[in-house]
């Protein structure tokens, strides 16, 4: 079957199985950022935005999002760079495989909870979003800077 | 120091986390790629008595099914290590024999995923069935041999195929009877620490090619490039000069990726169809085909005199390396020598035991390497015999831990190996401090020995010391090439592997350092086995100390180029003029950078500037550290939380604050999440923690507050004063957490991970 979806600003059209997910969707349209981590949607690293809000794509049927607006770092502009500069100023981004996924959630999060979320909130909406490199606190540390900024 | 001590961004940092396809997935057109996917045993131990591929084959879009009657059946490691390899060759591509449910029995190339999937299922495999061999205690005399067509020794290992003994390992020192006859105060138990998985986030993955000049060209996410090129070309028995093996950037490795996994299928099947192919590993095949940490059981005998001088120690060891033994040897016998070595007022010790063959997923590599089992079990047994003589457990680590100036015992020491370790003396060393910083920040002299109780809720505090080293003595060698461009800008060639450390750009600190010039002015390019020089790879904590130090004697070799040239274009003898950096300059007489690069190149004297630079030391500067825990337990239900980890290190001078903290961060939430729930569980020698749900890592809410301290250190024999932070942050977690559980309870957890149901069965009275 055909889909047609907005990605990054731009009409797509993909052929897809009904059973394809939208992570090997992406990709397979060249959207690489987009990177699979588990097999069970407990990772966070294929984190997308559809019409501005975080989903796991590992786990969101590609026919779902016939239709919709879809959005990967490599469309998320200035405010994702702005998250990422504030992630990279506290060396978290490390091996970087899981940034692109944080990156949007954290995009998610600020146009949920707005710039006041606490440290608890902040850990609670990211709990999704796994990282083995760097313990967290330094990614806390770039989170509460670029909210404050 | 303009570059050096500074918190650089990563260079490649903004690129990476704004998802630019850099990984070994997104770098080729994967579409016209063979899929590649393994057929994998179901039963632990059995052998293979018949395949039947036909169905298989006749798929639509199925290339190729290859059994081992199809395959070399040359025997290898899969651990990537130094040559000879300490690792027995006990693995083949595909075998007869299948050891671990997961092992390969099957390779099938397919146009499409789903085109091999279905092909998977097809294929039909007779077994006959084995009793595996599940318990590591009872691995020796079991009827079951595991590997019954033996195993290649490279280096004589004490390997005992019919014992399933993979490796044997023995060091001592002095007369251990007459050094216990002088203690007034013994203890002895028996400590368990578990497999851990590493879980990077990017999975084991490659993809091969073959290059316009027919060579093969091996793309993977791997920590050791130019091992990955000399074991592939043993596996497949082609000339290295047939080989090249990139090394992309890389989501990370944790010591899961100082080995090959994928890397042999993707090769032989490029080379047999002549086709471009992928692999990439499922997370279910990462956790269950790969390896894990090596589970060890430890009985440790300690003894102390009346003025808490650790005099004996006896250690009883057994480490379960699973199906293959990769790693087998090396990991154990760094939980002797890392470990032992922190203390040295001994008048003897004795280290001996066992690594054993088991039908479960292997053992590896993976950050602490040993150490971390090791640190466990000491530092266990010390807090449990200062708790003995009601001593201080920041006191007894006083009085005995090995101090500045002073030698290991290892060094005099006669062990298994036969090899006599050269005496070395530890120039710097300042646990010492650490113990010291360590205990303010926490608290302890408020906090030890005085458990706050609110209502049901208990805090207490815990504490344990460890060491790592930097580098594999006289064995790691690290290379680095300088060369100069025309806009006065210069490229970095190493071998080194940055898994996302940001190892490229401390690496390229230290060469702005030594040029003078401004970091932007050092582009690196890493790991490419036909265009950098060779480097072994990242482990072991070498990366900074090893081919920094490599990197310094390219940059001074390029750096005297440049001044003998710039002297000879503006006619002056080198030694009346100087180099800062921007120009060379005599007096008035001066040319600047790029205008000598650009009349290098093009005007006069013409040449390329290349500076090179190797490093090897019979050094390895360890890094030191204290740990302290703080934790609150629920009386009533055991659940506790940790309130507050301090660890206060020496790992030499830091070249970039900001990257070193979050190693030293990382590797502790690692540890952490070691010491109270990541758990490698099986059933029926099947692995039941095969995904993320069932094996939990630590998330951004289980994090505690962290406090690191780093304490001042200068390494003499290390770039600018380095060591290393790597690997030594994950170690002390455990024990130190365990100790603050007691201190808190009264029970004592000698068995990984510390979990509230220990600590309710151990109230009951059980052994935990």
């Amino acid at each position: 079957m055909n889909i047609t979806l907005t990605v990054n600003g731009k009409k797509r059209t993909a052929e897809i199985s009904p059973d394809d997910f939208l992570l090997e969707t992406l990709r397979s349209l060249g959207f690489k950022s987009v990177k699979r981590g588990c097999d069970t949607g407990s990772c966070g690293l294929c984190t997308v935005l559809v019409e501005g809000k975080p989903v796991l794509s590992c786990s969101y049927l590609s026919a779902r999002a016939d239709g919709h607006e879809v959005t990967t770092i490599e469309g998320a502009g200035e405010e994702a760079k702005k998250v990422a500069s504030a992630l990279v100023g506290e060396g978290v981004e490390q091996c970087g495989f899981c940034s692109p996924g944080l990156v949007l959630s954290i995009l998610g999060m600020k146009k949920e909870l707005g710039k006041g979320a606490t440290d608890d909130q902040i850990k609670n909406y990211l709990n999704g979003n796994l990282c083995r490199c760097t313990g967290y606190e330094g990614q806390l540390r770039g989170i509460r800077q670029y909210l404050e900024v | 120091m303009k570059v050096i001590g500074k918190s650089y961004d990563k260079k490649d940092g903004i690129r990476l986390a704004m998802g630019a396809p850099a990984y070994t997935e997104d770098l080729y057109d994967t579409k016209s790629h063979l899929t590649v996917k393994l057929l994998r045993s179901p039963h632990p131990f059995a052998r293979i008595v018949n395949i039947d591929t036909s169905a298989a084959l006749a798929l639509e879009g199925v290339v190729a099914v290859y059994t081992h009657y199809d395959v070399p059946k040359t025997q290898y490691t899969r651990a990537g290590q130094n040559f000879p390899e300490p690792s027995n060759y006990d693995k083949r591509m595909l075998d007869e024999y299948v050891r671990y449910v997961g092992d390969e029995v099957a390779i099938i190339a397919a146009e499409t995923e789903r085109a091999a999937e279905e092909a998977m299922k097809l294929i039909k495999v007779e077994y006959e069935v084995f009793e595996p061999v599940v318990d590591a205690e009872k691995a020796i005399g079991h009827p079951s041999v595991i590997h019954p067509e033996g195993v290649v020794e490279k280096i004589p290992s004490g390997v005992d195929v019919e014992n399933n003994i993979a490796a044997t390992y023995v060091l001592a020192y002095g007369n251990l009877e007459d050094a216990f006859s002088k203690c007034t105060h013994v203890v002895e138990h028996k400590y368990y620490t578990q497999a851990q998985a590493h879980v990077m986030m990017e999975t084991h993955r490659s993809n091969a090619h073959l290059d316009h000049n027919d060579r093969l060209v091996v793309t993977t996410s791997t920590q050791v490039p130019f091992h990955a090129r000399r074991i592939l070309a043993h596996a497949l028995d082609l000339p290295v000069s047939k080989i090249r093996v990139i090394k992309p950037r890389i989501g990370g490795g944790f010591g899961g990726k100082q080995a090959l996994h994928t890397e042999f299928y993707t090769a032989f099947v490029t080379l047999k169809t002549g086709r471009p192919s992928m692999l990439t590993y499922t997370r279910k095949e990462a956790f269950e085909s790969t390896y894990t940490r090596h589970p060890m059981v430890f009985t440790y005998k300690v003894g102390a005199d009346d003025a808490g001088i650790i005099r004996a120690i006896k250690v009883n060891g057994i480490s379960d390396t699973g199906a293959y033994g990769e790693h087998a040897r090396t990991v154990f016998s760094a939980a002797c020598l890392k470990v032992i070595s922190m203390y040295n007022k001994m008048d003897a010790f004795d280290f001996e035991g066992n690594v054993v063959y088991t039908n479960r997923t292997p053992g590896g590599a993976l950050r602490g390497y040993g150490t971390t089992q090791g640190v466990f079990a000491i530092e266990s047994a010390i807090n449990e015999l200062a708790f003995e003589m009601g001593m201080d457990p920041c006191r007894i680590r006083e009085l005995n831990h090995t101090a500045e100036g002073e030698t290991h015992l290892v060094y005099r020491a006669f062990g298994s190996d036969g090899i006599k370790k050269p005496l070395k003396l530890i120039e710097n060393n300042k646990m010492s401090t650490c113990i010291e910083h360590g205990k303010k920040l926490i608290g302890w002299d408020e906090k030890y020995g005085k458990p706050q109780v609110n209502g049901n809720k208990v805090r207490g505090v815990g504490m344990a010391l460890s060491m790592q080293g930097s580098g594999i003595p006289s064995i790691d060698m690290g290379a680095a090439i300088i060369k100069l461009n025309e806009d006065g800008s210069f490229n970095l060639m190493m071998g080194a592997t940055d898994l996302g450390t940001g190892s490229d750009t401390v690496l390229a600190q230290i060469a702005a350092e030594v040029l003078s010039v401004p970091l932007e002015k050092i582009s690196v390019h890493s790991s490419d086995t036909d265009v950098t020089p060779f480097d072994v790879g990242a482990y072991a904590s070498s990366t900074t100390y090893i081919t920094g130090t490599a990197v310094i004697n390219a940059a001074e070799d390029i750096r005297s180029q440049i001044l003998n040239e710039g002297a000879a274009m503006i006619e002056e003898a080198p030694e009346q003029c100087e180099y800062d950096g921007e120009r060379v300059f005599c007096g008035e007489k001066s040319i600047n950078l790029a205008d000598l690069a650009m009349k290098l190149l093009y005007v006069k004297n013409q040449k390329q500037l290349v500076g090179h630079g190797s490093h090897v030391t019979e050094k390895s500067p360890p890094p030191f550290l204290a740990g302290f825990a703080e934790v609150e337990v629920d009386m009533e239900t055991g659940e506790f939380e940790i309130i507050d980890y301090v660890a206060s290190v020496d790992g030499g001078a830091i070249l970039n604050p900001k990257l070193a903290l979050i190693q030293m961060e990382g590797g502790l939430v690692q540890g952490m999440g070691m010491a109270v729930f990541e758990d490698v569980k099986f059933i029926d020698g099947k692995l039941k923690t095969n995904s993320l749900l069932e094996y939990k890592i630590p998330t951004r809410s289980d994090v505690p507050k962290i406090t690191v301290d780093f304490v001042e250190s200068y390494e003499p024999s290390g770039p600018f004063g380095g060591k290393s932070v790597g690997e030594v942050c994950i170690n002390t977690p455990s024990p130190a957490i365990a100790d603050a559980i007691f201190n808190a309870t009264g029970v004592r957890i000698r068995k990984l991970p510390v979990t509230p149901e220990k600590i309710i069965l151990g109230k009951m009275g059980y052994d935990v």
